[in-house]
């Protein structure tokens, strides 16, 4: 079983994985990446500002996202997303605005009406579920949505996002568990950044990986670099491939730093240490991204200029417009208890 | 009309709803070869078949949270909790999840399940096959809350709980399962949720009760009959959302209540029966508003004199009515 210090595919996701990435996708991984870092730094800013109440922060998370996403079928699978996924958000198809909405709590928030924190809830247009902060609920109810498609016979993936933290509830053994018997068609991608809060992965469970895991439960498990977005799509890919012909759930680790503390509220130089933090620079994906594109000669330095330059003119545009937006009306507030009401 | 046992008419009710609407389908733990601990699914998957009728792992966080999963993604299952004693696991799919989706999505989201379990004590079940958990259901907006008393009630109810689009909590007091008989309609029918029912006309005083204690208070007011004492039975059958409109119609006219129920005194329903009374109808009664409830003990004692210490009877019921009828 691969282990987290060896960070790798197996040769078998390899074959696997059908799919291609071409440098189109590439750059347009590499697009929405970009624009994720500067709104995650613009929600930041908000904060500090006091504008925006809560920022959990997606920064160092963003390459797994987006491969996450590019590497199955946006038209037709599940989402079941947790709190710390502005990336994967954007690579769905939600907007800077949309998502500043959400941060500034203003009117027609599209996934919660700004009921909830920002990024929760549901969306109309794409089949993205982000519900819960008890931390792993997602996941056996992740495992229903795969039953329901299995028994009407269609061929939809659900991909159901949990952390580190997450792993160590008990929903996260029960879902798949049950998943591993049906055979049902879920990619469950964890994205382990190593910290629960503060507590270290040390602290969380006596082996290298949640990855190791997945035999327990009849299924394969696998560990990737976080910050390479080929080996994610890949792993992903042939995970969703699985899922999808019929074959039952994988597990797919991906290894990432939380470039941020927890959230807005924590404070992480209480828990890590200077050389920790860092370190985990080095692991920064967007750096790792340019330097893939710039081998592959797919990024020229004005290329590189004119996305930055682009994502920023966005995200100030967004960010001006959810600002003139008003808090939603206090009115509709008792809507939406039950059915008729 | 035939006449049938509560469990006769809840297995009919999940059997009916099935062979008419491919959404709905049933999971919980010993359901399918063992047919559920009480039957409740006995002989559906045989007609069925295994896709349908789901045996899960001994694990009920996960069997409230696949059902909220396969409701979210457009089916309806009714999820069987053993027993309601073993609910606490799932408390947080239930109450935390399921109750808040349809709020937390600004209505973009739903959840049509139907979450059964038997409850409540008087079969020897001690600590943990004995419990009552209605209010802590019942407390939490967003969740229906259902506790039927007879088998008509309990088809129609149930009926009408599959058809719902939100998460319905049924209650099935299982000391009725086989002692209460009752005629039930051969043809299809739904009872409306939400609507309580007066079990019997009375004059002197109203009981608010539920569950095994409708029938426990019916005989109990048989008791008094001979005195001189009559009694309106009103049963809630739904404890969420409360039909406040049938006890205080029928409280407004006796102009004394009695609330009897087999949960817990502190906080129960009675609480909020008593309180709606006390501030809807205060110059209608001719007497404080009085309950007679589960003690506020935690658990039904295992040996029979413990049990029957902390059980309703019709002899207790009878003791409080003619208490009331006194005053």
């Amino acid at each position: 079983m691969p282990t987290r210090r060896k960070p790798h595919t197996t040769t078998a996701a390899r074959q696997a994985g059908a799919g291609i990435i071409t440098s189109r996708d590439l750059l347009e991984m590499y697009r929405v990446m970009v624009m994720s870092r500067v709104l995650d730094e613009r929600i930041w800013l908000l904060n500090r500002q006091g504008k925006a109440a809560i920022v959990a922060s997606a920064q160092g998370h963003e390459a797994a996202q987006v491969a996450c996403v590019w590497a199955t079928d946006r038209a037709r699978d599940h989402y079941l997303i947790y709190y710390r996924e502005l990336t994967t958000l954007l690579a769905l198809g939600l907007t800077p605005l949309d998502l500043l909405k959400g941060f500034l709590a203003r009117d027609g928030e599209p996934l919660s009406g700004a009921r909830q924190f920002p990024t929760h809830g549901a969306h109309r247009g794409v089949d993205v579920f982000s519900f819960s902060n008890v931390v792993g609920t997602q996941l056996p109810q992740a495992a229903g949505v795969a039953l329901a498609d299995k028994m009407r016979g269609e061929a939809k993936v659900t991909v159901v996002y949990f952390g580190d933290g997450a792993a160590s509830q008990g929903d996260c053994h029960e879902a798949m568990n049950f998943a591993g018997i049906h055979r049902l068609p879920v990619v469950f991608f964890c994205e382990n950044n190593r910290y629960a809060i503060s507590v270290p992965l040390s602290k969380q469970m006596a082996i290298e990986g949640v990855a190791e895991r997945a035999a327990g439960y009849g299924m394969p498990g696998v560990t990737v670099d976080g910050t390479d977005v080929v080996a994610v799509y890949e792993a992903v890919r042939a995970a969703a491939e699985r899922a999808r012909n019929g074959h039952g759930p994988s597990l797919v680790e991906v290894m990432v730093e939380r470039l941020f503390p927890h959230t807005s509220d924590d404070d992480h130089t209480r828990y890590r240490t200077a050389e920790d933090i860092k370190g985990m620079r080095e692991k920064d994906p967007i750096p790792i991204m340019e330097a893939l594109l710039g081998r592959q000669r797919l990024l020229s330095t004005e290329a590189r200029e004119a996305i930055w330059a682009e994502a920023k003119r966005t995200v100030n545009v967004a960010t001006e417009e959810a600002e003139a937006t008003p808090f939603p009306s206090a009115r509709e507030f008792r809507a939406h208890v039950f059915a008729d009401a | 009309m035939a006449v049938k046992t509560v469990i006769e008419a809840v297995r009919e009710a999940m059997r009916e709803e099935m062979r008419k609407d491919p959404r709905v389908f049933v999971l919980g733990e010993d359901i399918a070869e063992r047919g559920g601990v009480f039957l409740a699914t006995d002989g559906f998957l045989k007609e069925f078949g295994p896709a349908r009728v789901i045996d899960t792992p001994l694990a009920e966080s996960s069997i409230a949270g696949i059902a909220i999963g396969a409701a979210v993604n457009g089916l309806r299952p009714i999820a069987e909790i053993e027993f309601a004693d073993f609910v606490w696991p799932a408390m947080n799919q239930i109450v935390g999840e399921a109750a808040r989706i349809r709020y937390g999505t600004n209505g973009t989201k739903f959840v049509p399940m139907v979450v059964r379990m038997p409850y409540g004590g008087g079969v020897r079940g001690g600590l943990y096959h004995s419990q009552t958990i209605d209010v802590v259901f019942a407390h939490q907006p967003g969740l229906v809350v259902i506790a039927p008393s007879t088998p008509y009630d309990a088809k129609g109810l149930l009926k009408a709980a599959i058809r719902s689009d939100d998460p319905v909590i049924f209650l099935e007091h299982k000391r009725t399962y086989r002692l209460v008989r009752g005629e039930v309609p051969d043809e299809d029918y739904v009872v409306t949720i939400g609507e309580a029912d007066v079990k019997r006309k009375g004059d002197d005083m109203t009981i608010v009760t539920y569950g095994l204690a409708v029938h426990y208070s019916l005989e109990a007011a048989e008791l008094v009959k001979d005195e001189g004492i009559s009694v309106e039975v009103v049963d809630l059958r739904t404890l969420a959302p409360l039909d406040r409109t049938t006890f205080l119609e029928s409280v407004r006219r006796t102009s004394k209540a009695l609330v009897v129920h087999e949960d817990y005194h502190t906080y129960g329903v009675g609480a909020e029966v008593a309180a709606t009374i006390a501030q809807e109808a205060f110059h209608d009664l001719d007497a404080p508003v009085t309950r007679l409830a589960g003690p506020d003990v935690p658990a039904m004692g295992f040996a029979p004199t413990l049990e029957a210490e902390f059980m309703l009877s019709p002899e207790k019921i009878a003791t409080a009515i003619r208490e009331l009828a006194a005053y």
